[in-house]
């Protein structure tokens, strides 16, 4: 098993199978994560097949287009695809067996989140003062619904990696702490990638039509 | 004071319902009163926290979701017995009206949601891992924590009874039934946060034993060397992976309606019922072949057994299996034909529905031809196998029929189909698992239920079945519809209804004789020393009643289906059997754990503040759950060693070294 020295780990032992399916019981784990993540998927196509039905639903009340801010939900897109670079940069380094850098990347990428997490509740937020609140209509319902959902996700994603940063810096790089590396980044890169259908099929085609 | 004590008595403890309340708040005090005056005097709390309550072994935890599975199928058939007897004679007044609406929806939900699911998950735990060669699942502690989920979700549903009313709209629960306007009461509440709770563990459940069969077989084991019976529960595992999310959308949207004022569902501001009417069905229908694609496992696992055969056709056995389960999601809205769908969307899921008739007659067919020729013995897990048969085969047909869908418009919503979902749902999985639990009964507890009480119990549970049901299927065309309180004299319907009534008392009977066959058993029952009490073909036959904790001294090689019998058909089997010394190593467990427990509770907590709109409440159980899964988060330390001899001082005492 492999055992950090300093920061750094043994060149031979970065270069077998990746550090976090070295261990069978490790590798078992991720296969889980996936399956998780499979049932996580189909929960948010649940909510996307809603909120498609009920988009037009908004019963004279604001209208995707009166409500979507498009310098907003831009920056939020921008700021969420660099976290999951810089989530990625984390698993990469950790593959390097380089333990500062992952903490370092895996911080920016906190940063990151809360900075989203922000860009977000500020939005919800002046939608409420100006009456777009979840009670408005179907379409408020299903549109707060689904894209609080992934925020709530992102948050949860955000408890995740500080747990897991602080477990790095105590128990240092080792398969059981590179699995937990690799399951919180393969997470907070299927929130990205939910995200991108929220921007093209919620916020996009919202301004569009 | 008194003053606010009327009131909490009256809105919390429903004082003022009747006698019917009354009974079952004593019969509850009494049993909690009696359960914790014996623990306590026979000084069992201690045992009861280290040896269960933590524990993460997966036969005590399916042993645990029998015990459960078995209390819930008691609770929902004495429901079923007081709607019984209600219908019994025209203008009844025994229940009323409320209450008769309370009653189907828990009955119809409990049996669904809390006696058979636990109860195909008691079978997963108990046979699954043995099956395959593994000594544990893949993730133990996860567990732990379904259980607990579906446990103190249950808990939640059933309180509501004598403690703020029951749901009492249905075990569909559709709006805008269920919406605040029309639906004030905490029982939609309990209905929609105790399935939640209990949905999460069985998404879990689903998760851990794919990843269990997919990765922890024995050496050798390929997937078409499984034994059926885990075939079954991949097929089934998938089911629940897929269709599970849909439920949680679906409920999750109608308690946010009801508790934060949203408006998916209404019929104000846009709301749209027929989109929870979907989701509902895209899990509620996979959610039967759920619980009746592991029953079909159990049935090739003891058609082959008793019949002294390999199984015919185990490749069409595992294909149809699958089939059924991709079928399965294509058939939902044969659910609701006559909401105005249209005739080409009509079309296309009648003609879905009719073909899952296919896959399942191969499964039927390939039973049949394994008895042929067979040398059959007549046990009980037989018995209900073959009582299973004839069952399905109308149940089916009569399926069949309603899945025409313009003769739907005349079925809809009558007792034709009360006759068609029960003897399905009675056959498959409540046949199928009984079966199960007689097989493996002796593999859990190192002793056999009783043969001659079982034959009595089996023969008033089929014969009252019968008469049960078939009287409802003529109700059906005579126009009774389901879930009438009561009806005029002079319908016609009042000798049916009072046979069927007499059916159901019939199946309580013999249900009762199942309770006195294991009280029995525990005495007087046939002890198991050979660990193959049936003569069995795979691999948890050559393990020794109950199986040691930690399952194989060495894990065994594969090289066949059927390993077991092979090896003892060429005379080997002490291989399995006999060990050196030295095969023995040091071996790996999971350390017990009270957190899924506590975990259980917090959502206990945080549902019950919910359900009352008790916000304080509801944010301690959350801040529970969230410290819980913290905790775990930061437990590394959760293994610990059985040294090998320690291993071989079991395996010695078991006559095998
Ligand atoms: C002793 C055996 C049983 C008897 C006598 C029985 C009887 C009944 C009766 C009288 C109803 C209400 C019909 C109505 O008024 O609409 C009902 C409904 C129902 N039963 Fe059973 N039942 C039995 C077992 C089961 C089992 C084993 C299951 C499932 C595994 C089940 C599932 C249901 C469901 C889903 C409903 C519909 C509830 C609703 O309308 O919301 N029953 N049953
Ligand atoms: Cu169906």
């Amino acid at each position: 098993m492999a055992v950090a020295r300093g920061n750094v780990l043994p060149r031979e032992q970065v270069h077998e199978k990746p550090l976090e399916y070295q261990n069978p019981n490790q590798a078992v784990k991720i296969l889980g994560f996936w399956i998780f993540l499979a049932t996580d998927m189909l929960l948010f196509g649940c909510l996307f097949a809603t909120y498609l039905v009920l988009r037009t639903h908004t019963d004279g009340g604001p209208t995707p287009h009166d409500i979507f801010d498009v310098p907003g939900f831009t920056i939020e897109t921008f700021v969420l695809l660099t976290s999951s670079f810089t989530g990625g940069l984390a698993t990469l380094a950790m593959r390097n067996g380089n333990k500062r850098q992952v903490i370092g990347w895996m911080i920016v990428t906190i940063l990151l989140g809360l900075t989203f997490i922000g860009f977000e509740v500020s939005e919800f937020v002046s939608d409420a003062v100006q009456g777009a609140t979840m009670q408005r209509s179907a379409f408020l319902s299903a549109f707060f619904t689904l894209v609080g959902t992934h925020g709530s996700h992102v948050s949860i994603g955000i408890v995740w990696m500080i747990a897991t940063v602080i477990q790095l810096w105590r128990k240092g790089l080792n398969p059981v702490s590179a699995r937990k590396v690799f399951v919180v980044n393969l997470y907070w890169h299927f929130l990205d990638v939910v995200w991108v259908f929220i921007f093209t099929i919620v916020y996009l085609s919202g301004v569009v039509m | 004071m008194p003053e606010a004590l009327k009131h909490f008595t009256d809105t919390y403890l429903m004082w003022n319902e009747g006698y019917l309340i009354w009974i079952s708040d004593i019969l509850i005090a009494l049993t909690s009163i009696g359960i914790v005056a014996t623990l306590t005097y026979f000084k069992k709390w201690k045992w009861l926290w280290k040896e269960w309550l933590t524990t993460v072994d997966h036969k005590k935890i399916g042993i645990m979701y029998m015990i459960a599975a078995l209390l819930m199928m008691f609770r929902g058939g004495a429901d079923a017995m007081l709607l019984r007897t209600q219908l019994a004679s025209p203008n009844s007044k025994f229940l009323t009206p409320d209450h008769y609406d309370q009653i189907f929806t828990t009955h119809g939900t409990i049996m669904i949601l809390f006696m058979a699911m636990p109860l195909i998950f008691a079978m997963f735990n108990i046979a699954v891992p043995l099956q395959i060669g593994a000594r544990d699942v893949a993730f133990p502690y996860l567990n732990a924590v379904s259980f607990w989920l579906f446990f103190f979700g249950a808990m939640l549903f059933n309180i509501s009874f004598v403690f703020g009313g029951s749901p009492d709209a249905g075990w569909v629960s559709y709006p805008p039934l269920t919406e605040l306007g029309f639906d004030k009461g905490p029982g939609e509440n309990f209905y929609l946060l105790s399935l939640q709770i209990s949905g999460i563990g069985s998404i879990a459940t689903g998760i851990n034993f794919l990843a269990t069969i997919l990765k922890m077989r024995a050496p050798g084991m390929k997937l078409m060397k499984m034994p059926l019976f885990t075939w079954s529960v991949v097929a089934a595992s998938i089911v629940i992976i897929f269709a599970f999310p849909a439920l949680t959308i679906a409920l999750a949207l109608l308690m946010l309606d009801r508790i934060v004022g949203t408006h998916f569902f209404t019929m104000l501001h846009g709301g749209d019922p027929m989109m929870y009417v979907n989701l509902f069905w895209i899990w509620g229908h996979p959610e039967v072949y759920i619980v009746v694609l592991p029953a079909f496992g159990i049935f090739s696992e003891v058609v082959a057994t008793f019949a002294r055969k390999r199984i015919f056709g185990y490749n069409s056995m595992v294909a149809s299996l699958l089939l059924i389960s991709v079928i399965s999601y294509f058939v939902w809205a044969h659910h609701f034909f006559t909401m105005g769908a249209g005739a080409d969307v009509n079309t296309f899921f009648a003609v879905a529905s009719m073909m899952v008739a296919i896959p399942t007659g191969v499964k039927v067919f390939n039973w049949l031809f394994t008895m042929y020729r067979g040398r059959i013995s007549f046990e009980l897990p037989m018995l209900w196998t073959l009582a299973f048969v004839p069952n399905f085969i109308i149940g089916g047909a009569t399926g069949v029929m309603l899945a025409v869908a313009p003769a739907d418009y005349q079925y809809h919503n009558s007792y034709f189909l009360i006759a068609h979902f029960h003897q399905v749902l009675i056959a498959g999985p409540v046949f199928g698992l009984l079966a199960g639990m007689y097989y493996w009964w002796p593999k859990m507890f190192g002793f056999k239920l009783d043969e001659r009480i079982g034959r009595i119990a089996f023969w008033l549970f089929n014969i009252g079945f019968y008469v049960c049901f078939m009287p409802q299927y003529a109700l059906g065309f005579k126009g009774m519809q389901r879930r009438m309180y009561t009806y005029p004299a002079g319908m016609g319907w009042h000798t049916l209804n009072l046979i069927s009534t007499i059916g159901a008392y019939v199946m309580g009977l013999g249900f009762l004789f199942i309770v006195v066959q294991i009280v029995y058993s525990m005495k007087h029952g046939e002890r198991d020393v050979t660990g193959d009490p049936w003569n069995g073909r795979t691999l948890e036959w050559s393990l020794p009643s109950p199986v040691p904790h930690y399952n194989f001294a060495v894990i065994p090689q594969v090289t066949d289906r059927d390993m077991w019998w092979l090896m003892k058909q060429e005379g080997r089997a002490d291989e399995l059997r006999k060990f050196d010394a030295a095969a023995i190593h040091d071996i790996h467990m999971p350390k017990n754990s009270g957190r899924p427990f506590l975990m259980g509770l917090a959502f206990f907590v945080a549902g019950f503040g919910f359900v009352f709109n008790w916000y304080v409440l509801a944010v301690i159980g959350l801040v529970g759950v969230a410290l819980t899964m913290i905790l775990r988060a930061f437990e590394w330390d959760d293994e610990y060693h059985i040294p090998a001899e320690e291993v071989l001082e079991a395996e010695a005492a078991l006559g095998r070294v």
